[in-house]
């Protein structure tokens, strides 16, 4: 018997808030994170635009051992997930006498391992690394580290998908609730923020070189836009059975009802319209809806000129022009691996407090935004159901739905 | 480096990177114990003794320490 699948718990370190409360706060007002981090000009940058989050400091939190082996990506994830594990009522024990999973998206930890090679290559010495690195170097350690401080004893993987990570997260941990493999699933995603990380990115001139307006550069859909802009935190939602969150009486703020996924299976970069297409129809397939259902679809526009063209297109032919469409990466910039699981934190925040956060900085839209709804001011709108879409270098696409609770 | 200024040295490095109270780190205790040793961290413990002495301690160095008293007698041995 299929299960019905709910999120109990979100939790988020975002440059736009550290904590729902500012994040809140800055998707109302349209508040932009984007700064301009001049040491990245030094580095060998083409634009020094990023997001920006501060390196938490978890010694209050953590032992020595429990925070040596964490890389950037995993700290973050730490306070994402501190955040979303106290609002779903979870705690230690809880979680190490019930079985609960993980599935944290990342891809990549670009700084730990610089600074390790950096290290031998300056000691000669692979002793003289210390303990700590190796954990760091891996991939891996959102998990290893999340799932050892919180005793979890269910699935543990990382998910890497490029910038559909965090959103492949929460579908993989709604269907394993939804098969009754798990009762909960500690699912997000997390984007480390160094100049070693988004160095190659930048390389590919990918980036809005806008350096002298920060809060204008990322600008999804506008007709102006000339690339994105990089960023970072993590974001951490609590995926749970209704059974599950009704018998722990835990708040229940939104059901999951849809998953869509599919590979274009053509170029390493270039987004397609037929990849889009089908995710997205493959989500209102899973959740059994029409298309007039969803209120609001949080885009996954990047600010690129090609990307946001193939969305606004693959939108309009699933779902037609009505429907109202931002994309929050107006304020954060690209969250990249994060960016799946925190827009549809955001989105859930949206959905509680009945309003769609603006697409900011669109100003002229092109011939395909022309055809699409996007909201370019904070809107006061109750929503029901929304959609978020999530695609990724690899051609990897995910679109998950989300509708109120109702039971 | 005499003594001393073996004890004091090693104390202020010890107690940081293991987060230990200086006031533990006393001649007849136990070091694994005191600092909460497992197996990475006499890792870390060669790193910090390399960094602040400029030795490396070997696996054998470690077995014949008990207490920080050995410890000390061992970095004399190793400085001199």
């Amino acid at each position: 018997m299929e299960r019905r699948v709910v999120i109990t718990g979100i939790g988020l370190y975002s440059c736009i808030g550290n904590g729902k409360e500012e994040v809140l706060d800055s998707l109302r007002t349209g508040k932009s994170g984007i700064i301009y981090d001049e040491p990245r000009k030094e580095f060998g940058y083409r634009s020094c635009l990023t997001g920006m989050v501060e390196d938490p400091n978890l010694k209050p939190f953590l032992s020595r051992r429990e925070r040596i082996g964490m890389h950037q990506p995993a700290m973050y994830a730490y306070m994402s997930t501190k955040e979303a594990l106290e609002q779903a009522k979870l705690d230690v024990d809880f979680l190490n006498a019930n079985e609960t999973g993980i599935i944290f998206g990342n891809d990549s930890t670009a700084g730990a391992v610089i600074n390790t090679v950096d290290k031998v290559r300056e000691r000669k010495d692979t002793t003289l690394i210390g303990s700590g690195d190796i954990f760091q170097n891996m991939n891996c350690t959102v998990n290893m580290s999340l799932s050892t401080i919180y005793k979890l004893k269910g699935i543990n993987i990382t998910l890497s998908a490029a910038c559909a990570s965090g959103s492949h997260s929460i579908g993989m941990g709604y269907l394993l609730i939804k098969q009754g493999l798990q009762d909960r699933v500690v699912c997000g995603g997390a984007q480390e923020i160094n100049k070693y990380a988004m160095a190659s990115f930048d390389g590919l001139g990918t980036f809005s070189p806008r350096e002298d307006q920060p809060a204008s550069a990322s600008r999804p859909f506008d007709a102006g836009r000339d690339g994105l802009v990089p960023s970072g935190g993590a974001a951490t939602l609590i995926v749970e059975s209704l059974e599950s969150a009704e018998k722990r009486g835990a708040p229940i703020l939104g059901e999951l009802i849809g998953y869509g996924f599919s590979s274009n299976g053509e170029h390493i970069s270039n987004p397609n319209f037929d990849g889009q297409f089908r995710s997205l129809s493959m989500a209102l397939k899973q959740a059994g809806i029409n298309a007039d259902v969803v209120d609001y679809v949080n885009a996954h526009a990047t600010s690129t000129p090609v990307g946001d063209s193939m969305e606004a297109q693959a939108i309009h032919s699933v779902l037609g022009g009505k429907v109202p469409v931002s994309s929050t990466k107006s304020m954060t910039g690209h969250e990249c691996w994060m960016a799946g699981a925190s827009e549809v934190a955001y989105s859930l925040l949206m959905m509680e407090n009945n309003f769609i956060a603006p697409n900011i900085n669109f100003e002229t839209p092109d011939e395909d935004s022309a055809k699409i709804n996007i909201v370019p001011e904070m809107r006061e709108q109750n929503i029901d159901c929304f959609l978020s879409n999530s695609f990724g270098f690899g051609g990897t696409n995910s679109s998950l739905i989300v509708k109120k609770f109702v039971k | 480096m005499n003594r001393e200024e073996i004890i004091s040295t090693t104390k202020r490095f010890l107690s940081e990177e293991f987060e230990v109270e200086e006031s533990t780190i006393l001649p007849k205790n136990n070091l694994q114990k005191t600092l909460d040793l497992d197996s990475l961290d006499y890792v870390d413990l060669v790193v910090v003794i390399e960094e602040n002495l400029g030795f490396k301690p070997t696996a054998d160095d470690f077995k014949s320490i008990d207490s920080f008293d050995d410890f000390y007698t061992l970095v004399e041995k190793r400085l001199a």
